[in-house]
């Protein structure tokens, strides 16, 4: 076993008895639920949106090099830079040289997952650059020096307390239980910071090939303050993000917010066109664009599990799944949580390192269930699995076990005999049975029963 | 009518009493019952660890013993899904077998257009849906409409009815504890409905709740559909 399989397994077995937790998530999604019920319920027909979105990325992922492209000409002709990332550290390199190059000493995040994925904010840290998540969410990760727990909800597994105990301790604020309050102490020390950042860094909801614009989705309006007060704007965007037209935001923008929070739209929905021009009001000086690959060529090369690229990234499917709901997000020890997660880090990532993450998962199937871009998310858990039998991840005790449980499959007298014998096997169920109690074996198997009960001819 | 059942191999070594409910239910419909007895297991345990070229043996077998079959009965949503939606990718495409393998409240209800099978179940009830059952093969109306017209049976629907229970085959034994934990919110789910039975079509299912059940040494019962339908006192 890998020493991260062996370190999730620790946290995993340890999240999984932690009642606290548990009653925390629950509650969480439980209002994340009944949300996301009403907010279906606006849909004329959700399946039919569903059936439509997924149509729609399978177009653009299908044919993303056209759609890149022209993306890519049209943020140069509104007076942007493209870059194109192929690692994390191409990424890096690029926006720490564009801080360097322009001074930058303070920049102003809002919320992305994938600056999260590079690990932008070690690397400002690293070259002295003072570098501060917007985000209400993200802010208090940033104060507790924790990765965000959910893609989406980042804090979720805060209490109101919580997030009023780190304020006092981190910030010297005074004890509130208003949740008002410390939304006011987070704003009056952001709107600080906002103007007096040099760089904004956002990453990109969606990104419009016809007309080389990126779309933003958030509720707070930090990111619209990020990317317009800023002399510079980066923003980092996972190639996968690509619409073809700008009128497929409107199927998409509803979808996302629908099972991201169940809301019918976000509060604020911003599409960023590029530089500041001509009499514009504000809005930034330069408009950079890192279009980041980090392993998603790998993905979109294999055409069976090329749709994992149609992810909006909504968190739906972390909040459905049960195995999510009792280990929490920060065990999974990735960038991406819950099932996405897992079915797209041994791909994004080092394939052996991970490939204990799709076996973290009873393939229960609530997770492709309420996918809005329709991922089958658990087919794809099972091909992962394939892939690391075939590429001898596995354990050579299982290897050896499968082969002698098929050679006893392949013939019903082996079957019968090793029947009678499981009394035996059962010891090597213990990790079960240390838990639970196994039922008691019959005193006889069906076809025992069945050759005295069949019908004589 | 004709039927071949197909009974996995767990219910054929752990819980008997489940294929023989399904046998005297059908018998009692008048259907002809027929058990190939060169059937093992479909499988599904190495396709889900990852175990493809093993799995595949055991779905070309699993095709020519009931090539033979006008329709195969079974037990258990989680092997008919393997057979009827997961054969076709192993073996590249579907077959008659593979097509014509039933879950058996889907085969009553869809094909024999049976909703009442004369049962009587003096007990209240809550049914949990197996999830291979409810998502591979869409199986949620079918088997709450037998139950409803079982006599003397309160059927009453727990909150988390959808949830999955935990087994998930190997997931269970390689991920003990988180399986564990959602075996816990399942029965704290049972709990709150005072049912006295647990019911489901999976007995994967209920050998997990079972297990945990009695080692917490609670009062309820966990019984296969198959079972409550063949009662009749």
């Amino acid at each position: 076993m890998t020493a991260t399989a062996e370190q999730f397994r620790r946290d995993a077995a340890l999240k999984a008895a932690d009642l606290r937790h548990r009653a925390v998530i629950q509650k969480a999604i439980t209002t994340y639920d009944a949300a996301v019920a009403k907010g279906k319920a606006r849909y004329a027909d959700w399946q039919n949106a569903r059936a439509h979105a997924a149509a729609v990325k399978w177009e653009t992922i299908n044919h993303l090099d056209r759609y890149l492209e022209q993306f890519e000409r049209n943020v140069i002709d509104n007076g942007g830079h493209v870059f194109w990332a192929e690692t994390a550290e191409d990424a890096r390199r690029h926006i720490l040289d564009l801080a360097r190059r322009h001074s930058v000493q303070k920049v102003v995040k809002s919320k992305s997952m994938t600056t999260e994925e590079i690990h932008l904010n070690k690397a400002f840290e690293e070259a002295g650059i003072h570098s501060v998540e917007t985000d209400l969410g993200e802010y208090i990760c940033q104060l507790r020096h924790e990765p965000p727990y959910h893609i989406v909800t980042p804090v979720m597994h805060l209490t109101k307390a919580d997030i009023a105990q780190t304020f006092e301790e981190k910030l010297g604020a005074p004890h509130t239980d208003s949740a008002e309050q410390l939304t006011m102490i987070a704003r009056e020390r952001l709107r600080r910071e906002f103007l007096s950042a040099d760089m904004g860094v956002t990453g990109a909801n969606f990104a419009i090939a016809e007309t080389g614009q990126i779309a933003i989705t958030e509720n707070e309006g930090n990111a619209r303050l990020s990317f317009s007060l800023p002399r510079i704007h980066v923003a980092v965007v996972g190639i996968e993000k690509l619409l073809p037209r700008i009128e497929d935001l409107a199927l998409f923008w509803p979808l996302l917010s629908t099972s991201g929070t169940g809301q019918a739209l976000t509060c604020y929905n911003s599409l960023v066109g590029g530089p500041r021009v001509g009499r514009d009001p504000d809005g930034p000086e330069e408009f950079h664009v890192v279009l980041l690959d980090n392993g998603r060529t790998r993905l979109l090369a294999d055409a069976e599990q090329r749709d994992a690229l149609h992810c909006i990234r909504c968190g739906a499917c972390l909040n459905a799944c049960p195995v999510y709901k009792n280990i929490g997000g920060h065990t999974y020890g990735t960038t991406y949580q819950g099932p996405i997660g897992s079915v797209i880090t041994p791909h994004l990532r080092d394939a052996e390192q991970w490939s204990h993450l799709p076996y973290a998962s009873s393939l229960c199937g609530a997770c492709s269930d309420v996918c809005p871009v329709r991922i089958e998310l658990h087919h794809h858990l099972l091909h992962n699995r394939r892939n690391a039998v075939r590429q001898r991840f596995d354990d050579s005790w299982q290897r050896l076990g499968f082969h002698a449980w098929l050679w006893t499959m392949q013939s019903p007298a082996r079957y019968k005999i090793a029947g009678k014998l499981f009394g035996f096997a059962v010891p090597l169920l213990g990790p079960w049975t240390n838990t639970r109690e196994f039922p008691e074996l019959p005193r006889q198997s069906f076809r025992d029963w069945w050759r005295k009960h069949e019908p004589r001819a | 009518m004709r039927v071949s059942l197909f009974i996995p191999c767990f219910v054929d070594q752990l819980f008997p009493n489940v294929g023989i409910a399904v046998v005297k239910v059908l018998r009692r419909l008048r259907v002809e019952v027929d058990y190939p007895t060169a059937q093992t297991c479909c499988g599904q345990p190495a396709f889900n660890t990852g175990y493809w070229d093993e799995a595949r043996e055991l779905a070309r077998r699993y095709c020519d013993v009931f090539s033979g079959a006008d329709a195969i009965v079974c037990p258990s949503g989680s092997c008919t899904a393997m057979v009827r939606n997961f054969y076709p990718e192993l073996l590249g495409a579907a077959n008659r077998v593979t097509a014509n393998t039933f879950e058996f409240t889907e085969f009553l209800v869809k094909k024999l257009g049976v909703t009442d099978v004369g049962a009587k179940f003096l007990a209240r009830v809550t049914y949990h849906d197996a999830c291979h059952a409810l998502r591979e093969l869409r199986l949620k109306d079918e088997p709450r409409r037998l139950l409803r017209n079982v006599r003397g049976l309160e059927l009453v629907e727990m909150g988390e009815a959808e949830t999955c229970c935990g087994f998930g085959g190997t997931f269970s034994v390689k991920f003990p504890m988180i399986s564990y934990a959602m075996d816990e919110v399942k029965v704290n789910s049972i709990q709150k409905t005072s049912a006295q039975y647990v019911v489901s079509g999976d007995s994967s299912c209920l050998m997990q709740i079972d297990g945990y059940l009695r080692r917490n040494k609670l009062p309820i019962k966990t019984i296969s559909l198959a079972e409550v339908l063949a009662s009749t006192e």
